[in-house]
């Protein structure tokens, strides 16, 4: 039997974070995600244009303009469709499992947009922009994490749908022409995926610069609260702070 | 070793990983399963395939004419030299019971059908395109393929080139042997004097400067799907 006493007494102590199944999907999906960006943006570059043949495209700025070759995936087109091809069903199978984990598991409760998220969300940004001094207070993930986290799935769930209407218009031409055709599912393929980059770049950079730690727990599941953003009341890129001067320490 | 030499070490290690694989072909040892995931989908692909399911093209949409791009895998545009090579002639032979071979005035005698679809091809591109021809299901009917003859292989003068369908897009009722667009024969750039146009496949399996029609019992692979495009290359 442990007391109150005892539990304090524990050093640091340790608590999963993470599902094992949701670590699992987390960088199954890091992996598929990156082959299918990097194949898709290869396929893009064999026709780097939205426009019909002939034709002129309304709202992409740079059309006929390549991706750079060392951001794509497949060393050539027909690499690069084999490669997207077989990858989808990574991309897809996987996140059935999470969206299936998370919705009878319970963490979707985590997830879902509530009341007040809005204000949270200000007020992270507030902090970010130390337009306040303290971190606001939260639940497992703050208030911007969680609306992008929310978010991310249905991002995924329509990129799967309009890469389908691109690679079946005539045979799921219904699902085409919900796209407004083929030349605009390709594009909204790419401003998905797009969408998904911005996010995804943000995602990691913010790993690093606010919460290395998160790395343990989406990878052993472990996570000591004392380390907390809101614990460390950190900001990104916290740990380059000024240092102190070196004078010699005084004790009182 | 300080958590941020780590971390640092970290994102590194993952950096030169993602640099090394970038522009690359992937690895070879995956190769193998991404086939097999390959010859799934084309399972999954001839499930959704119907007869009933037909590319249109909106009412009045601008047809892509001169901008269509010209393709051809000889050095120069094919041309069929009748002086040497005698009148051009259709052959459509094989797994069939009455092989028959026909010139350009026997095609331009069999019901004639004329469309405007799109053209898919596996760049990513579209063209709308008006071809007039028969109908292959048409010519299928006059030769009476065998119950075994699964497979279509469409051949032609351009060098080796050809691809081999599977005989359900070769019949789909938006399969045509075009001999002519706009009212006129094709010229030597469009694939003359016939061609292959579909939009059920992508546009390397639909041969221009077509010779021969094979119905076969087994797939023949196919100019480009023995490089390494799909062989189904369905729409």
């Amino acid at each position: 039997m442990t007391t109150a006493a005892q539990d304090e007494a524990k050093p640091s102590h340790s608590e999963a974070r993470h599902h094992w199944i949701v670590r699992v999907t987390h960088w199954v999906n890091a992996l598929a995600l990156l082959v299918m960006i990097g194949s898709g943006l290869r396929i893009f570059n064999a026709y780097p244009r939205f426009a019909v043949k002939g034709e002129t495209f309304c709202c992409y700025p740079w059309e006929g303009t390549p991706i750079p070759a060392w951001l794509t995936f497949g060393g050539w087109l027909g690499g690069a469709r084999n490669w997207h091809f077989a990858m989808m069903w990574v991309l897809f199978l996987n996140g059935l499992v999470y969206l299936g984990f998370v919705y009878l598991h319970g963490e979707w409760r985590d997830l879902v947009p509530r009341r007040g998220d809005l204000r949270d969300t200000w007020e992270m940004i507030k902090f970010y922009l130390f337009a306040r001094p303290d971190h606001p207070r939260q639940g497992k993930h703050n208030a911007l994490q969680k609306g992008t986290y929310f978010v991310l799935p249905y991002l995924g769930a329509a990129a799967v749908i309009s890469g389908v209407a691109i690679w079946k218009p005539v045979q799921l031409a219904w699902l085409t022409a919900l796209f407004g055709g083929y030349a605009w599912a390709r594009y909204w393929h790419f401003m998905i995926m797009m969408a998904l980059v911005v996010l995804s770049v943000v995602h990691v950079v913010m790993v690093f610069a606010v919460d290395p730690y998160s790395l343990r727990s989406m990878t052993t599941g472990g996570y000591n609260p004392e380390t907390s953003p809101e614990a460390r009341n950190a900001r990104p890129f916290w740990w380059r702070r000024p240092s102190l001067p070196s004078v010699p320490e005084q004790t009182p | 070793m300080k958590r941020r030499d780590f971390f640092g070490g970290l994102a590194a290690a993952a950096g030169t990983g993602l640099i090394t694989a970038c522009n690359s072909d992937g690895p070879r040892g995956a190769m193998g399963l991404v086939k097999a995931v390959g010859r799934g989908n084309e399972r999954l692909e001839r499930a959704l395939f119907s007869f009933g399911h037909r590319d249109k093209v909106a009412r009045g949409a601008k047809i892509t004419g001169d901008a269509f791009p010209r393709y051809w895998i000889s050095p120069e545009v094919p041309v069929w030299d009748e002086s040497l090579r005698g009148v051009w002639h259709l052959d459509v032979v094989g797994a069939v019971r009455k092989p028959v071979r026909l010139t350009l005035d026997d095609l331009s005698k069999l019901p004639r059908f004329s469309q405007t679809v799109n053209h898919y091809c596996v760049e990513g591109w579209t063209a709308r395109a008006q071809f007039s021809g028969v109908r292959m299901s048409d010519l299928a009917k006059l030769v009476e393929p065998t119950n075994d003859a699964g497979y279509v292989d469409f051949q032609s003068f351009d060098k080796s080139y050809h691809e081999s369908w599977d005989i359900d897009s070769a019949i789909h009722p938006q399969t045509l042997i075009a001999y002519a667009t706009d009212g006129r024969y094709l010229n030597t750039v469009q694939g003359a004097p016939a061609r292959v146009h579909s939009p059920v496949k992508l546009g390397y399996k639909n041969t221009k400067y077509l010779t021969r029609i094979v119905f076969m019992p087994t797939r023949n692979g196919g100019y480009w799907s023995d490089l390494g495009y799909e062989w189904y290359g369905g729409v």
